[in-house]
């Protein structure tokens, strides 16, 4: 398969634990790497990052990335960069819920009915980005 | 008498998206956080250290620090003792659990019954030892 050959790229969401963003970003980036571009995406943590893990670094240098950030202080943006990851595109939650402002998710630790509409609708645009990060 | 503002604990949860052991640790810091110890208790993002400013690489300064990791790479304990300051304590969910790394234990991104229990003895255990380190200040 074509995008086999060209590595996968890798999906980086924050680790966002106090708002429901950051529970957005995670699930939609399950939905990529489990289901909509499973095989040609995958993810890592964003701690093994910050904390310096060697095969992790390879993993982000060698690899097209896409940060997936909660709120705007974009914490998977910010330390893929100082990693030097490879990071091809960013997508933002808070971005998403503008564009959806009928939304309105409230839970944090499992999410709620608009929490799971808010996410797959960002899990089809972040696949949509991996295709063109695989066709380029 | 004046009232002083009554002390907190900080808990930081590994990321681990990677692995079930990390949603173990996220979600049980989010039920000790919201159900077991909510006055007790704050928590902040781990890679805020990196992105964020002087306020959040001090929280360790400001907060008695319990790290939850899902798996032994301690991603937590190593992020926040070296970005922040000397932790209180360190939880690791694959001790818990005997796995030494990712386990199939359960779907990362929902888990399943035997996971959740795995989850609800691990926010007990974060909760402990807020009990414990609350009582040791005082």
């Amino acid at each position: 398969m074509e995008t086999a050959k060209q590595g996968k790229v890798i999906v980086i969401p924050c680790s966002g634990i106090g708002k429901a963003l950051g529970s957005i970003g995670r699930d939609a980036t399950y939905e990529v790497v489990e289901n909509l571009r499973k095989g040609v995406a995958d993810t890592t943590c964003l701690a093994l990052i910050v904390s310096g893990d060697e095969e992790t670094l390879q993993l982000v240098k060698n690899n097209k990335c896409i940060s997936v950030d909660g709120c705007p202080l974009q914490c998977a943006q910010k330390n893929v960069k100082l990693a030097g990851g490879n990071l091809a595109a960013n997508f933002r939650v808070v971005d998403a819920l503008k564009e959806n402002r009928k939304l309105k998710p409230k839970t944090v630790t499992f999410l709620d009915r608009d929490g799971h509409q808010l996410s797959a609708i960002l899990a089809k645009q972040i696949a949509g980005k991996v295709d063109e990060l695989l066709r380029k | 008498m004046m009232d002083l503002p009554e002390k907190k604990v900080g808990i930081i949860s590994c990321s681990g998206e990677r692995c079930v052991e990390g949603t173990i640790s996220r979600v049980a810091t989010r039920m000790a956080l919201e159900k077991l110890r909510p006055d007790q208790t704050v928590t902040i993002c781990l890679p805020l250290f990196l992105a964020g400013g002087k306020e959040e690489r001090t929280f360790t300064k400001y907060y008695p620090t319990i790290t939850v990791d899902g798996c032994e790479r301690l991603c937590a304990k190593v992020g926040t003792e070296r970005y922040s300051g000397k932790i209180a304590s360190s939880i690791v969910v694959s001790d818990l659990t005997g796995n030494r790394d990712c386990s199939d234990l359960s779907s990362r991104r929902q888990l399943d019954q035997k996971a959740l229990a795995v989850t609800e003895k691990v926010a007990e255990r974060i909760a402990h030892e807020v009990d414990d380190i609350l009582k040791h200040s005082r």
